[in-house]
């Protein structure tokens, strides 16, 4: 007949109080229902129940203090949860090692003949779900790791030391039928790394998490998506001379600086309209034409980068585009996104000419079809009616999914952004 | 380092922010997501903890609704306290398995996230001894300026800490907050004599959080990207 006990929530703790029962004597619980909620200061915790059974007694009553370690409650027989082993009694007590298996992923009918639902627990119990992914990531069996941690329980260090150590008898890969979640994006056998001490002296830190997410996605839009870039030069001498004259005028009504960016989302979204297979994503065999245009504005920020999104920027008028740049990138800048904003992009475009690039071929940001990628504004000599000019031109290019897009459509596509660019004609004041 | 997403969910009301508490708190139990904190400001609200004193509330239900109140019994930890508009709510759900089984040791630590973000305002804030929360000093004694309360089942953490920025603190008269009588309460306004700017509490609240937790803070929208 198990004992529920009042657990240990802390060090310094040495009481609680029950506040709540969640079930009356008589009542049949199961293992890990929540049983009764015991309060300490400013901290309510919900208690689950040790096992399956029926409660039998309950010995401390609502509003009661007692020690930890008190005894209040019983459950008794009557469980037909048969299949649940014994967990440890005690919230807070160190968990027991207990046979694992690998964390089988849930829907898959397991050929494997490993208890599915008791293990999974201790395996739970032995590591954390950072441990579990990392371990899933590097293919590791953790039965084989041992755990440095009370009762057994397996860390981050304890993964590291296990890859550290030579000839770690990493478990077979499974031979991936399907990308495995998490280290789909991963080449299946990584480049061995040279050792570190052939560059002379070194020192290692850690990948940010928002650099694991660029990899990743980086690799995913690589390996799915044949890239062809075409590049257009685009004489911008219209569109500079016109910045040049009223920008001081413009910041003064509009309280934000005038700059390149919204003339080539206004061209961009009228080569959208006129170009849809553009404006559209890839799903399996399918391809989804977006009605909406929303452009995604990369973004550099500390440690990375962010594409912010201009919702239906067909809608905005000039203003509002210029508006919208601004204050999406000051706000990715400063980390005050909201993960709305940065979904939901039909065409990404990327402003490398704003770090001095001339000519670059951005990679595609998945789902989207195309990225527009704007180069430096700059002044050279140009050809016109045989005659040389000095003109503000910069190389735009436009890198697009081979499997949607072919070279024609791009081509038009950027022939009619060209066009709105080179002929401007729009009042932005 | 572990990770803890955070967002800032901007103003949302009290059972909509408790039901996505809830909904995280599981997966976070199933080990499906990271540690999260959720950012954000509820409309004026009175809440009760379960083993709160219902006498606390001082003004009848009638008065309440005419003032805009609404009022809701949770099951945080705690007795009873405000939320609306000017303050700024944090809803840390984080495994406490990964970090300290430790519930004190996690209230001391909410503290010390909110000390250190209101030192970057210059504001010298500390503890009172018996009185979990936050306090300020002022020339008729101490003040609270920010207020815990949580929940904790099988080690995952919700509700969490309520700082007040620009709180109308007159809303405070309807109740004895947390059960405290004559502790006066108070805002970073009324303490720097302006507003010190939300955005700008949230970022200091982020970056004492990451530091005081050891968690790598990630804010929770999506990262793309070029070249």
């Amino acid at each position: 007949m198990p004992d529920v006990i009042m657990p240990q929530m802390g060090e310094s703790i040495v009481e609680g109080t029950v506040t709540k029962w969640f079930k009356k004597v008589g009542d049949r619980v199961e293992r890990d229902e929540p049983l009764f909620e015991i309060s300490t200061d400013k901290v309510d915790t919900e208690i689950p129940a040790p096992e399956a059974g029926v409660l039998t007694e309950i010995l401390v009553e609502e509003g009661k203090t007692v020690q930890v370690n008190t005894v209040v409650a019983r459950i008794g027989e009557g469980a037909t949860a048969a299949a649940a082993p014994p967990a440890s009694p005690k919230a807070a007590a160190p968990p027991v090692p207990k046979p694992i298996a690998s964390p089988a992923p849930a829907p898959t009918p397991a050929p494997r003949a490993a208890p599915a639902a008791p293990a999974a627990v201790a395996d739970d119990l032995r590591s954390s779900p950072l441990v579990r992914r990392l371990a899933q990531e590097h293919n590791i069996d953790l039965r084989l790791v041992k755990g440095s941690g009370q009762g057994g329980r397996i860390s981050k260090k304890d993964i590291e030391d296990y890859l550290a150590a030579p000839g770690a008898p990493v478990a077979t890969p499974t031979p991936a039928a399907g990308p495995a979640p998490g280290s789909a994006l991963l080449p299946p056998t990584p480049f061995p790394p040279a050792p570190a001490a052939l560059f002379g002296r070194y020192e290692v830190e850690k990948l940010s998490v928002m650099r694991q997410r660029i990899g990743e996605h980086m690799v995913l839009t690589k390996r799915v998506a044949p890239h062809v870039s075409t590049v257009h030069l685009v004489d911008c001498t219209v569109v500079a001379r016109l910045r040049d004259r009223v920008k001081g005028q413009f910041e003064a009504q509009n309280g934000v600086k005038l700059t390149f960016l919204p003339f080539f989302l206004r061209a961009a979204c009228s080569a959208l309209k006129a170009f849809p297979n553009v404006n559209a994503s890839l799903d399996g065999t399918n391809v989804v034409r977006h009605h909406d245009i929303n452009l995604g504005i990369a973004v550099a920020v500390e440690g990375g980068l962010l594409v912010p999104v201009i919702k239906n920027a067909d809608e905005k008028n000039f203003l509002g585009l210029q508006k919208a740049v601004a204050d999406l990138a000051d706000r990715a800048r400063h980390k005050q996104l909201k993960p709305d904003e940065v979904q939901g992009g039909t065409l990404s475009v990327s402003n490398y000419g704003s770090f001095g690039s001339l000519f670059a071929t951005p990679a595609i940001n998945q789902p989207q079809s195309a990225i527009l990628g704007l180069g430096a504004i700059h002044k050279a000599p140009a050809v016109i009616d045989d005659a040389i000019a000095i003109r503000s031109v910069a190389y735009l290019t436009l890198t697009f999914d081979h499997r949607l897009l072919d070279g024609a459509i791009a081509d038009q596509f950027m022939t009619e952004l060209k066009r709105v660019i080179e002929g401007w004609g729009e009042e932005i004041l | 380092m572990l990770e803890c997403h955070w967002q800032d969910l901007g103003p949302l009301d009290y059972a909509a922010a408790f039901e996505m508490q809830q909904q995280l708190a599981e997966r976070r139990k199933r080990g499906e997501i990271p540690d999260q904190l959720l950012l954000l400001e509820h409309p004026h609200v009175i809440t009760l903890g379960r083993h709160g004193r219902p006498e606390h509330l001082l003004a009848g239900e009638e008065h309440l609704r005419r003032a805009g109140v609404s009022f809701h019994p949770t099951d945080r930890g705690g007795d009873i306290t405000y939320h609306g508009p000017g303050q700024l709510v944090g809803y840390p759900i984080l495994d406490l398995r990964e970090w300290k089984r430790d519930v004190t040791a996690y209230l001391r630590a909410l503290e010390q996230v909110l000390i250190g973000a209101l030192g970057v305002f210059g504001i010298a804030a500390g503890r009172e001894t018996g009185l979990t929360g936050v306090w300020v000093a002022t020339p008729s004694g101490p003040a609270k300026i920010a207020a815990l309360g949580v929940h904790l089942s099988r080690w995952v953490t919700s509700h969490g800490f309520a700082l007040n920025i620009t709180t109308d603190l007159s809303y405070f008269q309807y109740i004895v907050p947390c059960g405290l009588l004559g502790k006066p309460v108070t805002s970073m306004e009324r303490v720097l004599g302006t507003d010190p700017g939300r955005d700008r509490v949230i970022a200091a609240v982020v970056e004492n959080f990451g530091r005081v937790f050891a968690r790598e803070m990630t804010c929770q929208v999506e990262v793309l990207c070029r070249t």
